[in-house]
Parts: C-alpha cells; structure tokens; sequence
C-alpha cells in the first residue's frame, strides 16, 4: 500500500506552514512574553520598542476587538496578559514587523512594570493553598475500607512523574491573511482547525463562519497542538485584521518551549492490599496534577488518570481521587496518552512496591489481577471483547520471558560494573473521547466528473496516517485504484465542528464518517449502473477493481463511464456523511458510565542495562505484542507503535523538564532538553501483531493505534530500577521518573559522605 | 566585509552578496527558496537542516555534511551545496524508497534531513557497514518513528551497496548507476574547477587583526549564541585566514592547527596511533555535522567549562600559541583561562596552534564524558587523565575536570598528591577527597551541584578502574 504523504516528505516536497508562499509584504510577528511567574502588570512601556524601524504595530490585551479569552472547557486564560500574568512566558504583547528578526529586537525592548505575587510550582503546595481549578474528582468500586482490612500485605506510596514537551519537530505557527467583509484566512499547524477558528472568532469579535481554517498537515503534535495552536493563530489573524496585511508567526523552538504547556507533571500517593497469593484486593491512590496556570484540558486529561487508574487489572475495592492543581508553570495540556500514562505509572510502582517487599515477582502478580471477560472498571463499564490475558500468554511464549529472565540472571552473576534488568508493562487503554459529545465526525467527498474522487474530513494529518487508512477506507467502498483518491487539507469551510484530531481516535471517526458518505454515493452509482445495464436489482450491482459487476458477471462499464454517466443523468456525486460513536456514555455526578466504544490491548517487556559505576544505562531491547484488531495499514500502525514506545522511554528516562523555584524553565532548548536519538532507540525493536484480533468497533475492523503503545515506554523506568537493584538490594529507589542518569547515581550510592556542599 | 559568493547550489551555479554571516538555512530558505532544508532549532541539536557540502581538495572531490542552520554562508565559496532538492530524481531514489516503505517516516518534518545525511554516507565514504550508516544520522532527532524504520532503510540499502562498492567503480558513478544520486552529480568536480579558475577567489583575508567584529570559525558556538548580532555586525572568517587545520608529529610532539575540525582528530592517524580510543571519545562530542565544522580553536576559546575537546587537551598539558599581526606566544592551555569565559587572550589574537608531547611508552590516557542522553549532549561531567608510570608507582599525572567549575579545570591539587604514591584503591579514594576540595559545581539543567560532585568522583574512580583493573578492587570503591 503506498503512502501518498511519505512520498512528499522523502523528497522534501511536503509543505509546512512555514513553507508555504506567502504574498509580497507579509509581515512577521514576535510575541513579548512574561519575565515572571506572578505578578500585576502595572505598566508596559513600548516606547523604545516602537522606535525600532521595521516595526509595524505592537499589540496588547487593549487591541483584541472581541473576547481576550483562549480558555476552551473553561474560560480562564486570556490571549495577551491584561492586568495580571500567571507563568514565565504568557503572552503579553503580539510585535508585527518587517522581519522576525526586527520583530524580536523589538519584543526586547518592551519595558515591563510588574507588581510581584507569589509563585507555586507544586502542586501539592497549590492543593494546599486551595488552588483548584475544579474540585476534586473521586472514582469508587467496592469498599476499600472493609477490603484493606482483610487484605495480608497492604502497602503505602508515594510516585512522581514528570511532565514532557511534546518537541514534535516543527515548531508551533500560524500565517494569516485578511478576506473581504470582514474575515480572516488562517493556515494553522493544528490539531484542531475548530477550535482555531472558534478562539480567533472570539478574538476578533466576528462569527466563526468569517473564519477559514486550513491545515495541509503538521509537523508532529502529540497533543501539543490540540488546544495549544490556537492562540498562535489567533494573534496572526489579529495582526492581519489590524494592520491588513497577511502575519505569519512561527515559534522560535526556544520560544515554543517555554511558552507552550506539556505532559502534566503528577505527584500522587497510593495505597495497595493484597493477599498471600498476589491478588490485589484493595487500592487507593490520590493524585495531584500539575495543570499549570490555567485549565486548558487539564480536567478531562485528569479525568483520563482516573479511568485507567487500575491500568489492566481487576480490582474488586477501588477509590481513587485526583485534584487538578493551579500552579504558575504553562498551563499543561494534552500528550499522548492523555493522564493515561500517569495512572498506569503509580498503579505500576504499587505493584512493584508489592512485589519488592512480599518477595513475588513483579510479574506474577501482574498476571494474576489482569482482565477478564466482564469484569468491572471502577467507572462502570464491564470491558468486552478483553484481550490481555491472550497478548500476556503470547508475549510469554513468543519472547520466551522465562529465557530472558535466566539471560538477565546470568548476566548478573558474572558481571560487577553492569546490571541488567528487565520489566513486564500490560496495557488496556480506553478508545473514545471521554467527553462523549465529540466523538463525532463528518466527511465530504466528491467526485469529479473525471473520476477523481476528493475527500474532506475532520483529521488532520500529522505523521500518523490518518490520511491513508481514510484512503485505504474509500478504496475498499469504491474498489478503485488509490490514486484516484485524494484527501483533501483539512479545512473548517469544507467540514464544519471539527472534534481535534485526539484520543487516537480520528481514523475511526473520520473512517466510518468517510464510509458511510462514500456508501451514500456507492448507492447512487449502483442505481444508475442497474438503469445503464437494464438491471431491475440494483443491489446486484459490484465494483471491483474499477469494473462494475452484475451479480458476480463483469460488465463493459468502468467507474469512469459510470461517472459520466451518472453526472449527465443529474446524480449528485458529492455526498456529506455524519459518524456518531454509539452506546457511550458517562455520567460525571456519578462518576459511572460506558465512556469508551472499546478498549486497546497489548503487553511489552523492556530489557535495560546499567552501568553502575557512571549511573549511565541502555535500553536493551523492546519486545511488544499488541492487538491492532485488523490494521488498514500495517507500515502505519507498526510505525506508529514503535515510535509511541520510543516516546514512552523517553518520558521515563531521559526526558527532564525543569523548572526553578521562581518557574523559569532550565531546561528550554534542546541542548538540554533531551529526547531520544537514533543510538539510544535500541536496535532491537519488535512489535508482534495479535493475530486473529478483528475489532468490531472499528472501521473495517480496524483498531485505534495513536496512544497505547507510549504506555510500554514505562517498563523502561522498572528495567532500570530492577537492574539497580541487581547492584545494591538494600537501596531506597524512589518511585520518580524520569529514571535520569543524575537519579541512577543518586539513589545508587544515597549513604556517600565524601559529598561536600557547594562553596 | 562585504563580498560576492559564488557556488554550485544543487544543479545551478549561484551568486550572492548576502552578509557573510547569514546562516546557509536562512539563505535557502528566504532567499533561494529551497523549503526542503527545514528548521527544527537554529541550534545545532535537530538535523532538519542537514546539507553536504562539497569542495575540491588536492583536486577531490570531497563532501561532508553540515547543519545549515549553524554555517555562516561566507563559508560556502566556491563549494558545492547539496540540500534535499538536489538529491532528487525523477523516481524515488532507493533511499526514499525505503524510508517510505520501511515506515521511515511520519510527519515527515524531520526526514528531509535523514535523507540527506544517509544518502551522504554513501557519497562520502569507501566502504560501507549498517552500523556506520546508522551513525551518519547521530545529528538527527525524530519524535515520531522511534527511528526502526530509519534503520531498517539504513540496513537495507547497505546491504545493497556494499557488494557494489568493492567493484572498482568510482563512488559518483557507482551511486548515480544505482539512482541513490541524480546524474548531474557527474559534472560537479569540473562546474567547481571552472568556478574557481573563473572567480578567483576575491576573500584572502591576511589581516590576522580583529576587533570589533565576530571572527567565526566552524560557528557551532557563536552561530548558536549571537546569529541575530552577527547579522548585524562585521564578520570575518577564521576560513579566510592564516589558521591552519591538521596534525602533524615533529620533535617529540603533536601540533595540532586551530582550524583543526573534531571529525579530523576524530579520523587522524597520527591520533589514534596514541591514543586508541580516540574514535570513541569523539564520538561522544556533539553530532558527525557537527564534528564537521567544529574546531579545536573554538572548543578552547568558547571556554565553556564542559567543552570536552579541551578536557582532553587540558590532561595532555597541551601548549596554545596565541598570534595577532606582529606578534606570536606561548602559553599553557592550564593557565589561559583566568575566570568564567575569561581568558588570557588579547582581543587581535588568534589562536593558532595546540600541541602536547607525544606520551611515552608508560604513559596512559583516559577520557570520560556522562550527560544525559549519551550521543549529542554536553557533559554533565567529563574528565581526562594523563598518567606515566612505573608498574602502580605514578610518576607523573594531569587530571581535568569539566561542568565542575566556571572554567574546564585542571586538578592541580589531586594531581600533586597523586604523584609519587602506588595506585590502589585506598589511594584513589583518599585523592577523590581532595578532589572535591578543588571543584565548585553548581545546580543548573544538567544537574545538581551534589550529583556533580558524585558524578566526578565516579568518573575519577572510573580512570583508574579501566586503566588500572588488576591494581583497584571495585568492592572498596562502591
Ligand atoms: C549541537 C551542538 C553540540 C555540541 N556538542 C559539543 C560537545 O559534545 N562537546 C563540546 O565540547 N562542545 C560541543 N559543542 C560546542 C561547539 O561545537 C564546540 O565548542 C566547538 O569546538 C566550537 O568550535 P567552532 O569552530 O564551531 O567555534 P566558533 O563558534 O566558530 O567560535 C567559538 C569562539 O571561539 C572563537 N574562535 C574560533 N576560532 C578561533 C581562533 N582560531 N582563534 C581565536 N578565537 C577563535 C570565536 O571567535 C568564538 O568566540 C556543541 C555545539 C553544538 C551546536
Ligand atoms: S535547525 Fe536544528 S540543527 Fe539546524
Ligand atoms: S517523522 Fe516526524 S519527526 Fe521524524
């Protein structure tokens, strides 16, 4: 199967926002931001800044003719900083000037005023001080309190893990160019044209329907363009409105680093209750997000920690409660995975903080409490079609877990520097939007009366194929050839009320929307197929292969003809399709419901080796099997774990955001903000496809594949943690990740007294 | 200085008369409006940027990859720029095949410059392995693929090409035949000999004066730092002056030009005729674009505390000779840097020589580096050390230590106690105290003060340990 997008990208010949032509006269723009995590803006100064020649305006909070609100689930963040900012980095003032480099002279110059405020970056310490941007949330199952008093061994925590910037490798921008009666014209690098378009409306003060949104395709998101596009657009479309001019403005990656929100950092506590045998009969865990300073999506990606709290596993008593926090960090926002990955994480630790201490194996318990059939989630919803306990067996008998477990033991045994270790990491990963109403699409296709199909739809690509499983799903409704089929930008004009290309769930979406408008038109051209061939029984008619089939009989009719001759008959070949995911629902007063259409499965191990004495390690292998239901693609979708997997080790090992007390971002550059590089990613990759694994709830079969592989990633952080103990038994790992060479050291030699403080 | 370049960009001889200092990305991006060279960073650190340039040497043809967003085009004179543009053909080459099929990429932001760093492998080099062309693209980061598919391209057409390669072909022809290069490729070498015989070159700079202005030598520092006051400013080129590259034996010692490029000492004879492990120390600085234009001069003169080529020369107890116009001295690399990006250096000098005495047959050497990620990041810690001695008597040791102070730091003290005593590990811990008395780190993005002074100690047991197996006993260390 080709892939149309590839094809570009290898030639460099795909384009990005900031590589399309832009008009003679286009203007560029800077954003002037905060020096300061809290304070009231008490005076901005621009004199000098406008005395830069080149400089064509610089505009504040005072020039948004609409709303200054950027805010999507709940309305508390404003595109420019008006009387107060909240975080290092906020917006303050939009520079428009002949150039970027003029531009950002100019955004030096601005003189700021500020009344200080205290700063929070924890938190635990927001949690305390009543800093909240929702109250807290709580999912139950069960009775833990009766339960831990009958449980053997019961067992307390604390985890933390750390946030991760998205680095998807084009940074974030925008180019905006004014229309006629009043609207604006945006190219955007974003996951979600709709809510581009949405705030810009806002902004400007005009309705949506003068706003047109275009995405071609994006450069990497990850969840960072989700909401996060947004006000990059919004402050383009407000300098072309302002200054008629087209404005493109593309993050420096500095900038996009330190303006722009991550994964969300999490600190949480767990509780755990187990028997003699390992099954875990209790379980309580609280968790403390990190949302930064302002909502975003932080809610419904803490509501995400919560559904996948127990991870793979069954457990009868469960309570669970997270608070999303306000801190004066960038407010945090969606990353693959989505707060998925941060509950998995401290339900892991528990069970390894179990194991540790019982004496089991790690993995037995794992495979004891793992899904059934039927079994219930703390949420309500009874999982079907469970797959965990088959891709467990698999894994065990197609790795030969217990080979590798005696090669890590020998390995051990006769080396004193290096450690090796070795971790087991099951996932079971909720599909659908939590939010129920956006897991909805729509399609629009036509065809040309050459034959040539166009397609429009809700998702953007971005490097995960979505383009060519809608294609894939159009060849199969047509059977014709794929170059007639070509999927169109992404466009707001074209396909209205977008739900963000997110939670993995486009192809689906988009998928069944683009089936069901390309049946709608499959219909029509059987009727005038049975008209041309004098057929009574129009559902005898078949395309394959570009023929039309009576029964199972060839014909002399081709798609071409039949066009033709469906568009002199005055059929409409153009046809709108809607998709509706059916039987979800959630009810948040009670926390009970069917949030998710079905669940994603898989198991990985991760095998690690340490140095002990430099604290540096390498990962060793990755060994995954994963249920991909039937792949429309399987390059893609292969494609697509692996490079989820690698993220994941990443997030858990070597990717460290940090922030100082005063939230300044240290690590803001790639030089020190490091993600994993072709020599890290080891060689040994191995992504086995479950066989035999259809998905019902899939177009044709099909499985959504952008999240769940990240989550193998965290075996990563028990690889490591394992292979140190293999060292020292007796040493105190904390549960924090990332596993960073600087952590390895630390905890490896804790009693060292040779230590001087600094001078 | 204002000038008029000439150069083969891809198929075309071009002429500009850009600043000098403009950054070859911005250049064709803005101005020749080749929007396949992508920027992911402006700083070195992604590869979206990744170009071959090519240039007659001793009349070769020779090409290595550069990151565009780091070279000032002042640079690219009479040279052949090679972007992803230029390395296409009608059809998909081989390469691009395979990057396709293998799942090689995904959002697609990143592979231009893959392709372009893999397909220079195999333009550069004489034979070919799967493990060598994995590591042509140590300068290229993807977020999306996990890089397996990249591999497995990597792997593939090595496999192809290498059966080829040992046919006595000439590398152009071989790879033009097999479509991994466009035709055009053939008549480079002649369109650059006939650029230089047309446009002798107008830029002989032999005013080795300068202030005022940024003298750029590989720019991997100052085009990092100051790319928007260079726009600004005067700029000359350490290319344009009389600062030679290479390494040379004479009289019992090693020089070493200033202009000398990390990938030379990485790839030097001389080099690794003493020092074994050379290859695998450089591999851990920065990137191959980056090794590329890297200088010695740079690394010493940028004076970061962690700047590793001189972590090593510091341990050599290497001599720098500093020249402006009228003048030349000498000076020990130890005594030329007085405080934080200090140093004992006139403004008019440049530094145009180092060189050390070629260690004798006792004489032992060791470098460590640990920072985050392994390949492409600067040292947390790193640390060198020279040791001369009798079976476990130490005649003479010098021991470096950088990201442990404002300046990289030459253990004066430790080195003074060490000298005279018999290895073992009671001595190694004794001195490890005292070493901790000589440094003075600080908590930033690389990590805490208390991490650093472990890591150093860990490092400076680590020497000893790999030098010296049979005379320390790892258990009283740990
Ligand atoms: C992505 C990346 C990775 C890197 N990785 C490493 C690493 O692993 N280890 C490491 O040590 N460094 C690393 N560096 C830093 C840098 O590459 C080195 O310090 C390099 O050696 C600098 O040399 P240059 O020729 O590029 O210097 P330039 O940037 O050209 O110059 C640096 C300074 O030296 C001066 N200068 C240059 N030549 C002379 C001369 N002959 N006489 C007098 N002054 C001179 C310049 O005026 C300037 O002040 C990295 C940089 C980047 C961008
Ligand atoms: S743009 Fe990232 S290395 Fe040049
Ligand atoms: S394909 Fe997206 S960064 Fe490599």
């Amino acid at each position: 199967m080709k892939n149309y997008d590839s094809i570009e990208h290898v030639r460099g010949e795909s384009l990005f926002v900031d590589d399309q032509l832009t008009p003679i006269g286009t203007l560029l723009g800077y954003v002037a931001c905060s020096p300061i995590a809290h304070g009231r803006i008490k005076n901005i100064d621009m004199t000098k800044a406008l005395n830069i020649k080149g400089v064509k305006a610089i505009l504040t909070a005072k020039d948004i003719p609409g709303e200054n609100q950027i805010g999507g689930i709940i309305k508390d963040e404003e595109l420019l900083a008006d009387k107060e900012v909240h975080f290092v980095g906020q917006p303050i003032a939009f520079v428009v000037a002949d150039n970027q480099i003029i531009a950002h002279e100019a955004a030096e110059l601005i003189e700021y005023d500020f009344e200080k405020l205290p700063v929070i970056t924890d938190p635990r310490k927001a949690a305390e001080a009543g800093e909240l941007i929702q109250p807290p949330r709580t999912f139950k199952l069960g009775n833990t309190d009766e339960a831990f008093a009958k449980c053997d061994f019961v067992f307390e925590g604390k985890v933390e893990s750390g946030g991760q910037e998205h680095l998807y490798l084009e940074t974030q921008g925008a180019f905006a160019y004014p229309v006629e009666g009043g609207g604006v014209k945006i190219f955007s690098s974003t996951q979600g044209p709709t809510a581009v378009q949405r705030v810009t409306a806002r902004i400007l003060g005009i309705p949506m329907h003068k706003v047109e949104v275009d995405v071609l395709r994006i450069g990497g998101g990850f969840g960072g363009k989700e909401d996060q596009a947004s006000p990059w657009a919004a402050l383009a479309a407000l300098g072309a409105k302002i200054l008629n001019k087209p404005v493109k403005l593309i993050l420096p990656r500095q900038q996009d680093m330190k303006i722009t929100g991550k994964r969300h950092p999490y600190s949480s506590d767990f509780k755990i209750g187990l028997n003699k045998e390992g099954e875990i009969l209790a379980y309580e865990a609280v968790f403390y997000q990190n949302a930064g300073a302002a909502a975003d999506l932080s809610t419904a990606v803490l509501e995400r920690t919560l559904f996948h709290c127990t991870n793979s596993y069954f457990i009868p008593n469960v309570k669970a409660t997270a608070y999303c926090c306000r801190t004066n960090l960038p407010p945090n926002t969606a990353f693959r995975g989505f707060g998925g990955p941060q509950g998995m994480f401290v339900i892991e630790s528990a069970i390894a903080k179990a194991a540790e201490e019982m004496g089991m194996s790690t993995v037995e318990i794992q495979k004891k409490n793992l899904l059934d059939e039927g079994d219930e989630f703390p949420y309500g919803q009874r999982i079907e079609h469970c797959r965990i306990r088959r891709c467990f067996t698999e894994l065990e008998k197609k790795y030969n877990l217990y080979d590798i477990k005696k090669r890590v033991d020998d390995f051990n045994s006769s080396n004193k520097m290096y450690k090796k270790g070795f971790a087991v990491m099951p996932v079971t990963f909720g599909i659908s939007f939590t939010s129920t109403f956006m897991n909805q699409a729509s399609a629009l296709v036509h065809i040309y009366t050459d034959g040539s199909i166009s397609i429009s739809t809700a998702a953007v690509e971005m490097g995960q194929g979505v383009n060519e499983k809608i294609r894939a799903v159009a060849q199969k409704v047509f059977s014709v050839n794929s170059e007639r089929i070509k999927i169109e930008t992404t466009n707001t004009t074209r396909v209205a009320n977008t739900s963000p290309t997110a939670a993995s769930k486009a192809a689906d979406l988009n998928g069944y929307a683009t089936q069901k408008a390309c049946e709608i038109l499959l219909g029509r051209l059987k009727k005038v197929a049975a008209k041309e061939l004098n057929i009574e029984q129009h559902n005898n008619i078949s395309i394959q292969q570009e023929i039309i089939f009576n029964k199972d009989e060839k014909t002399d009719l081709t798609f071409d003809k039949l066009i033709q001759i469906a568009y002199f008959d005055r059929i409409s070949l153009s046809a709108q399709a809607h998709h509706a995911t059916p039987h979800i629902h959630f009810d948040k007063t009670k926390e009970k419901g069917q949030p998710f259409a079905y669940h994603a499965y898989g198991v990985g191990i991760v095998e690690a080796t340490v140095d002990c004495i430099r604290g540096t390690y390498k990962i060793d292998s990755v060994k995954v099997i994963h249920d991909f239901g039937k792949s429309l693609h399987p390059v893609i979708d292969k494609g697509q774990a692996e490079g989820g997997i690698i993220q994941g080790i990443g997030w858990m090992t070597m990717e460290e955001v940090l922030y100082n007390e005063e939230g300044q971002l240290l690590t803001n550059a790639l030089s020190t903000y490091k993600i994993p590089d072709i020599h890290f990613s080891p060689d040994d990759i191995q992504v086995h496809f479950l066989e035999d694994a259809p998905n019902p709830y899939g177009p044709f079969n099909s499985k959504a594949i952008g999240e769940p592989p990240l989550m193998y990633g965290i075996a990563a952080y028990f690889a490591i943690r394992n292979a140190m103990k293999k060292f020292k038994a007796e040493c105190d790992i904390e549960f924090k990740a990332p596993m960073t060479p600087e952590r390895v050291l630390l905890s490896l030699y804790q009693k060292t007294t040779v230590l001087k403080p600094a001078n | 200085m204002k000038r008029r370049l000439n150069f083969i960009l891809n198929k075309n001889e071009v002429e500009t008369s850009q600043h000098p200092g403009m950054s070859l990305l911005d250049y064709l991006r803005q101005e020749a409006n080749l929007t396949g060279t992508k920027e992911g960073c402006k700083e070195g650190d992604c590869g979206t940027c990744t170009v071959l340039i090519g240039e007659l040497i001793k009349d070769k043809l020779q090409y290595k990859s550069v990151n565009s967003c780091l070279l000032p085009i002042g640079d690219v004179n009479q040279k052949h720029i090679v972007t992803i543009e230029g390395l296409n053909r009608e059809e998909l080459t081989p390469i691009q095949t395979e990057m396709v099929d293998e799942g090689g990429t995904q959002c697609g932001f990143c592979t231009p410059g893959f392709v372009v760093s893999l397909s220079g492998y195999y333009l550069i080099n004489d034979d070919y392995n799967t493990e060598d062309a994995i590591d042509s693209m140590n300068g290229n980061i993807c977020r999306c693929t996990g890089y397996a598919g990249i591999k497995r391209t990597a792997n593939k057409i090595t496999q192809r090409l290498k059966i080829l390669a040992k046919n006595n072909h000439s590398k152009i022809e071989l790879l033009v035949g097999e479509k991994i290069l466009p035709e055009y490729f053939l008549d480079v070498k002649e369109k650059l000999n006939s650029l230089i015989l047309q446009k002798k070159s107008n830029i002989t700079d032999d005013n080795l004066d300068f202030s005022n202005h940024f003298t750029i030598s590989g720019g991997t520092d100052l085009m990092v730092q100051k790319w928007e006051d260079i726009l600004k400013s005067d700029v000359s080129l350490i290319s344009d002056k009389n600062v030679i590259s290479g390494i040379k034996e004479e009289n019992s010692k090693i020089i070493i030009g200033g202009a000398t490029t990390a990938s030379e000492i990485e790839d030097s004879p001389i080099m690794a005729k003493y020092f074994p492990e050379i290859k695998e120390y450089l591999s851990l600085f920065g990137s191959l674009p980056i090794k590329n234009t890297a200088t010695v001069a740079g690394n010493i003169v940028n004076a970061s505390p962690i700047a590793d080529m001189t972590s090593i020369f510091l341990a050599l107890n290497s001599t720098l000779t500093l020249r402006n116009s009228n003048s030349s001295r000498e000076i020990l690399l130890k005594d030329f840097y007085k405080g934080y990006k200090t140093l004992d250096k006139k403004e008019n000098e440049l530094l145009t020589l180092i060189s050390f005495n070629i260690p004798k047959e006792n004489s032992f050497f060791n470098y460590e580096k640990v920072s985050k990620r392994k390949y492409l990041d600067i040292a947390s810690v790193n640390s060198s050390l020279f040791i001369d001695v009798d079976e476990d008597f130490i005649n003479e040791v010098n021991i470096s230590a950088g990201g442990v102070a404002p300046i990289p730091l030459y253990l004066k003290e430790t080195g003074k106690f060490l000298s005279s005593k018999k290895i073992s590990s009671a001595i190694i811990e004794e001195a490890s105290e005292i070493l901790q008395d000589e440094i003075s780190p600080i908590s930033d993005a690389r990590g805490t003060a208390e991490y650093k002074r472990l890591l150093l100690r860990q490092l400076f047991y680590a020497h000893f340990i790999k030098l010296f197996p049979k005379l320390i006993v790892i258990e009283e260390l740990v």
